[in-house]
């Protein structure tokens, strides 16, 4: 392209990169049992999680980490990581905000998530992790009203141990993969939700993560349980600051929803993703499952996947229940030097089971894209369906883009649909909107929101608009 | 308004070899008047018609375009375009997932800043676009979809009259704008283009075919050959031009 002024812009820098100074109370680096006694000490947990968290750590000594996604790092020594940090307070923990030190409610207004409660975000609850540990939980007592529980799952296994037990583990076993099996042994935190029977949750909910200490891991633990007829929305957004050095985020998240229930899962995940040398950034490598256990459940993950050096992450849906309903909404973007290796497994195992895969990848710089798919049709799965769409978006001659879609149907009457499309950004698009007077970069915006939009409408009001912003700023100077 | 002097212009074939396609064209175009450009199959029509809005797979080898004083060939497309160049496509693309009633808006509020105005809001712009849709016939309905996607060769060909009526530009050129419409459709284009004619706007007209011009009278026609004007005339050369064909011309060309 004849643009060239276009290359010279620099790109806008990652804004949330600042660091706060603050004293954590940290581990130091390393990880053997010892560690994890020291973790589960720390939390003063049950019995129960101490046992459990050392088969997993035992089970992943037996494992090595996954060599088969189109992704390329160098290998991670899981000895030089700090498992464990907790900016320092006075207290045993903030028992309100008035507790909280201020730096962290500075931090968390820098990032725009004020955890007053009247702020910008009226109307959804959140949940900060800072590091290893949630700092504050904000809209409690409504919450509590409505019977709803939202709090750190670190509190979850104090005040509610028999449903921490019951479900913890329960969609994503610790043999399930190698950083699974990890982040069972090491998790410190994470939020917990329940929704009783028949109720809907009167507000989104929402954890914000956010990475601040050097060479410390995230690995937190999500945990969500819909029962029968209820109903929640629940969204996570991610930050961290701009280092030189890799760091590893392994998170896993499972959803339970029973007899009716429905969860709506969104993610914002804005990592550091390194500069556009490649150089640094976060390791993400996320295992997110959602189990739509009773009848007519329904679980939708949507996504916009922008930051994070590599993410490896595929938000999969098992559908036991008769006639219930998985879907997967996702946009991804790579820039610069960033890899993602992402999509979803949809388990099809009861009656009449639907899913809907909708995945868009876009690939601008030298971004690698993959779009990696399984849905499987179990023999009892009679007349399910699915309908799979992934289109790719290509900005650059240097990026790619890649799709591996496996599907099985042991189920005669099962239906499965696949359509997929790779396009570059058309110069008679472009052409076509700057002739209109839309300056290029505007045009470039307006056609990728467009591709997006699909994806874009199942986000919450809210964060549909944040979502298209940080589109904006991540593809600053990307066509040329 | 415009002033073309002998402007030579190649684009790379798929071999990577240049193809010469204008040379030496000149054309002058004062406030007001219609021009026509008719000329057989690859004379080099609709490349003009890109290269003054400002496609960039052209290399432009010599002459020079003045439009208003300006430059032109200096000036980015979305700059032509707020000096007031319009082109209507030959063939409009589809835009999927962008809303067309959000694009035209973004559009004419570009255009609107650039002249000083302020931006309309949801409520104005709407009753403005619906009157100008009824205008060129086009069902309200086409502003909700995306742009140009699932429109009919027809329906895209209005669409592109709806964005010269919104954004009200001092120059147009009608690339082949007739091809693909039925003579009710070509009156009502017809009409939408007379109706925006005054005494500092400009209109080109690329086309095949006379027919449009007995709706949309021109005040000259030009004959393009082979990347040159070869011969100019008022509305009467079209009738020839009809009657004869372009063989007669072309003998006359020097290849």
């Amino acid at each position: 392209m004849a643009n060239n002024y276009l290359k010279e812009i620099v790109n806008k820098s990652y804004p949330y990169g600042f660091v706060t100074a603050i004293e954590s109370d940290a581990l130091a680096p390393g990880l053997t049992e010892e560690t994890i006694h020291a973790i589960w000490e720390k939390k003063k947990e049950p019995e129960f999680m101490l046992a459990w968290r050392l088969q997993a750590y035992r089970h992943w000594l037996t494992m090595t980490s996954p060599q088969w996604a189109h992704i390329q790092y160098p290998a991670i020594d899981y000895q030089s990581i700090i498992y464990y940090s907790a900016p320092r307070a006075n207290k045993e923990g903030p028992k309100s905000l008035e507790d909280v030190d201020p730096k962290l409610l500075e931090t968390y207004k820098k990032l725009g998530i004020p955890l007053h409660e009247q702020g910008r975000l009226a109307g959804v609850a959140v949940d900060a992790v800072f590091d290893s540990v949630s700092v504050a939980t904000t809209f409690k007592a409504k919450l509590a009203e409505a019977g709803v529980i939202f709090c750190p799952l670190s509190e979850a296994v104090q005040t509610h141990p028999e449903l921490v037990e019951k479900y913890l583990g329960s969609v994503v076993p610790y043999r399930d993969n190698f950083f699974a099996a990890l982040n069972s042994a090491v998790f410190s935190d994470g939020s917990f939700v329940y929704i009783p029977k028949g109720v809907r949750c009167p507000m989104e909910l929402s954890t914000y993560f956010r990475i601040n200490s050097a060479k410390t891991g995230q690995f937190e633990r999500t945990l969500i349980i819909a029962d029968e007829g209820s109903y929640v929305s629940y969204l996570e957004g991610c930050t961290a600051p701009m280092r030189d050095e890799n760091q590893l985020h392994a998170a896993v998240v499972e959803l339970v929803a029973l007899d009716n229930a429905q969860i709506k899962y969104s993610t914002v995940q804005n990592w550091y993703p390194g500069d556009e040398n490649g150089r640094g950034g976060i390791f993400n490598f996320v295992t997110k499952r959602g189990a739509c256990r009773g009848v007519k459940s329904k679980i939708s993950w949507t996504q916009i996947e922008t930051g994070s050096a590599i993410t490896w992450k595929y938000p999969s849906v098992i559908l036991q229940g008769d006639d219930s309903v998985g879907e997967f909404y996702s946009v991804a973007l790579t820039h610069h030097h960033q890899q993602a290796d992402t999509g979803t497994k949809m388990l099809h195992i009861g009656k009449n089971t639907r899913s809907t895969i909708i995945s868009k990848g876009i690939s601008a710089g030298h971004g690698q894209n993959t779009y990696r798919g399984m849905v499987r049709m179990l023999p009892t799965a009679a007349n399910a369906r699915n309908f799979t769409q992934c289109d790719s978006l290509l900005l650059s001659a240097t990026c790619g883009a890649h799709t591996f879609p496996f599907v099985e149907a042991k189920n005669p009457t099962a239906h499965v649909e696949h359509e997929a499309s790779t396009s570059k950004i058309g110069e008679d698009q472009l052409f076509y909107c700057r002739q209109r007077g839309l300056s290029q970069e505007d045009a470039v915006s307006m056609i990728v929101n467009g591709f997006c939009k699909q994806v874009f409408k199942e986000l919450p009001m809210e964060f549909a608009v944040e979502a298209q912003k940080l589109l904006e700023v991540s593809l600053e100077g990307s066509v040329g | 308004m415009l002033s073309i002097n002998g402007l030579h212009v190649s684009i790379q074939d798929e071999k990577q070899q240049a193809k010469t396609i204008l040379r030496g064209l000149s054309l002058h175009i004062k406030p007001g008047e219609v021009h026509t450009i008719m000329g057989p199959n690859g004379s080099g029509k609709s490349t003009l018609a890109n290269v003054l809005a400002g496609r960039t797979e052209y290399q432009v080898h010599g002459g020079h375009v003045e439009f208003n004083g300006e430059d032109l060939l200096a000036l980015t497309p979305e700059e032509r375009a707020a000096r007031g160049l319009f082109l209507a496509f030959q063939y409009p693309v589809e835009i999927p997932g962008v809303n067309n009633m959000y694009f035209l808006r973004t559009a004419l509020n570009g255009v609107r800043k650039q002249r000083g105005l302020s931006p309309l809001d949801a409520a104005d712009f709407l009753t403005l676009v619906k009157a100008k849709a009824q205008e060129v016939g086009l069902n309200e309905a086409f502003l909700q979809r995306a742009v140009n996607e699932g429109f009919s060769g027809g329906e895209k060909k209005r669409n592109e009259i709806l964005q010269m009526l919104l954004l009200e530009p001092r120059f147009v050129i009608l690339d082949e704008t007739d091809s693909g419409l039925d003579i009710d459709a070509l009156q009502m284009v017809a009409q939408c283009v007379n109706r925006h004619r005054n005494a500092q706007r400009s209109v080109l007209v690329v086309t095949h075919y006379q027919r449009l011009l007995d709706y949309i009278v021109p005040d000259v026609v030009h004959v393009m050959v082979n990347g040159r004007i070869l011969k100019s005339g008022d509305k009467s050369l079209a009738l020839e031009l009809e009657a004869k064909g372009y063989g007669w011309l072309e003998a006359g060309e020097i290849r």
